[in-house]
């Protein structure tokens, strides 16, 4: 058995259909005390399609993904995840919505007192009956997906910015996410680095069928993952091209200001407003 | 309309509130977290050895001198009214008693209660205690609960290491600087402790390992505001933990008294 399913857990199993929307939002507001961080935020991400959140900072991208996984509460509104309203779950109900989710931290927020594998299989390894030696065999996988096999066995510490971000996706997929967050994966890394993140990103989404969900303020690397699929070449080996008409609907781009959403398209529709606010952002 | 001195007043009663509120939720769900499952028992062990056996070295220090100091000086006192042999009494009755369970409260306190809030402050604005609730895993059974159960069962342990040390530092003083014979000093320990009076010294750390934990936890999952959070976050965790020790340790003692006496 990989992990508990929804079902052992005490929950309807509701995984969407294909296409469906895996999460929505429906008039969500949230305040820290005066400070209003989320207005009547209403959205829906569907099946494996890419929803790219951008904003200046403190615009309240990062609280987006911390309500998704349940992490936050929102004041009002709905939040529907995987066909589950987490907003009315407790702690014990969402850890069965999390096991199908997965989130990569600004930073990484890899546990500094595990080796990489160790972190990479945490999930696996703490929170699942699998063998110790299938567990390894995943771990090898993943890392072997993000190009790190040779650093199983090294701290985080010992990593550098960029080897870390692959670290905490491998850790975020290692368990198989139906659904993947992604919380400012590229920000503060060099550009060259930043593109082998991006590929990541892209190979997850079109290679395992994951759905993401990106926060970013990068829009070099936004506009990279709406525009680009990954596929097997001859060898078995992932390549990275530009994406058909297809594939560049199936990415929309979200501009939170202020706590609301201030515009919702594709990468075209960005490019082509005339929007004041999103021009100077694009500028 | 209020003052602005008044409305600091009634913010300030409420964040202390809230704080205490959080604190027993806290407690509440450490204890649930030890009877149910999954419980991480590696984790305990783990404990056990960094709080148990990590703190062994100071405890012992602590012990043997404080038993050692207490023979000195009790010794000159005594010698006034020519009692100089019942300084093995003073010293157990002391020890056992009080000073063994609160000093090695204290000891904990600044050892442990710090380390644990600067390493789940630490984890906190690193954003790893995020990580873990998005991996599926319950903070407080994987991080708390451990911690708890083991500043539960080695702070008695502890404790009674201390006593025995510092029964030993003050035999040593008593045999070498006072010229009490061994056998004198011994049976003076011996008679002068009841058996209440062991209970008493047993059953106190546990309350204090808990406590000591407990804010410990509380104060580390707490933090905010990056280093200089977790710098503040280890000071508060020490100052709260070591006087509510005290605290713990009267109305424990009080408690004790009018059970068995």
């Amino acid at each position: 058995m990989r992990h508990k399913s929804l079902a052992e857990f005490g929950l309807p199993v509701e995984l969407a259909q294909p296409h469906a929307p895996v999460v929505l939002f429906d008039k969500v507001c949230l305040a820290f005390d005066e400070k209003v961080i989320l207005r009547d935020v209403t959205f829906e991400v569907r099946a494996g399609h890419t929803k790219i959140f951008l904003g200046a900072s403190g615009a309240g991208k990062s609280t987006v993904l911390k309500l998704m996984l349940g992490l936050l509460k929102p004041d009002s509104g709905t939040i529907w995840v995987l066909g589950h309203r987490v907003d009315q779950m407790d702690e014990v109900q969402l850890m069965g919505v999390r096991h199908h989710m997965g989130m990569v931290f600004q930073e990484g927020a890899l546990f500094d007192s595990f080796t990489v594998g160790e972190n990479v299989g945490y999930k696996l390894y703490e929170e699942t009956t699998q063998p110790l030696h299938e567990v390894r065999q995943r771990v090898e996988e993943v890392l072997g997906f993000v190009g790190l096999s040779e650093h199983i066995d090294k701290q985080p510490s010992e990593l550098s910015g960029g080897q870390r971000r692959r670290v905490a996706i491998a850790r975020a997929m290692a368990a198989k996410p139906t659904l993947l967050l992604y919380d400012e994966p590229t920000t503060g890394l060099d550009p060259i680095t930043s593109l082998t993140i991006d590929a990541e990103i892209i190979k997850l989404r079109d290679l395992e069928a994951v759905t993401s969900v990106i926060v970013t303020h990068q829009l070099r690397d936004a506009f990279y993952v709406s525009t680009h699929q990954a596929s097997r070449g001859p060898d078995g080996e992932p390549l990275i091209s530009a994406a058909a008409e297809a594939k560049v609907s199936q990415a929309d781009f979200v501009m939170l200001k202020d706590g609301s959403i201030h515009f919702e398209g594709s990468a075209d529709d960005l490019r082509a407003s005339t929007d004041p606010y999103l021009q100077t952002f694009l500028s | 309309m209020s003052s602005p001195r008044q409305d600091w007043a009634i913010e300030w009663l409420k964040q202390a509130l809230l704080e205490v509120q959080e604190y027993v939720k806290l407690c509440v769900a450490a204890v649930k977290g030890s009877v149910s499952r999954p419980f991480y028992a590696r984790d305990v062990m783990e404990q056990i050895d960094i709080i148990g056996l990590g703190s062994l070295t100071v405890v012992i220090l602590t012990g043997f001198f404080t038993g050692a100091v207490l023979a000195l000086q009790s010794g000159m006192t005594l010698d006034q009214f020519g009692a100089r042999p019942f300084v093995g009494r003073l010293i157990s009755a002391s020890m056992i008693k009080e000073l063994g369970p609160v000093l090695t409260a204290l000891m904990l306190a600044g050892r442990v209660g710090s380390g644990i809030a600067a390493e789940l402050g630490s984890m906190m604005v690193t954003e790893q205690i995020s990580a873990l609730r998005a991996l599926g895993t319950d903070p407080i059974r994987k991080l708390v609960v451990p911690r708890v159960l083991a500043g539960f069962i080695m702070c008695p342990i502890l404790t009674v290491v201390a006593n025995a040390v510092g029964l030993t530092g003050g035999w040593m003083i008593a045999l070498t600087q006072l010229r009490v014979p061994s056998g004198i000093y011994w049976s003076s320990v011996v008679q002068g402790l009841y058996i209440q009076d062991v209970w008493m010294g047993l059953i106190k750390p546990f309350f204090l390992g808990f406590v000591i934990v407990t804010i410990g936890c509380h104060v580390g999952l707490r933090t905010t505001g990056g280093t200089q959070g977790v710098g503040r976050a280890t000071t508060n965790a020490v100052v709260a933990a070591s006087v509510v020790v005290l605290v713990v340790d009267f109305f424990v003692t009080r408690l004790l008294i009018s059970i068995f006496f």
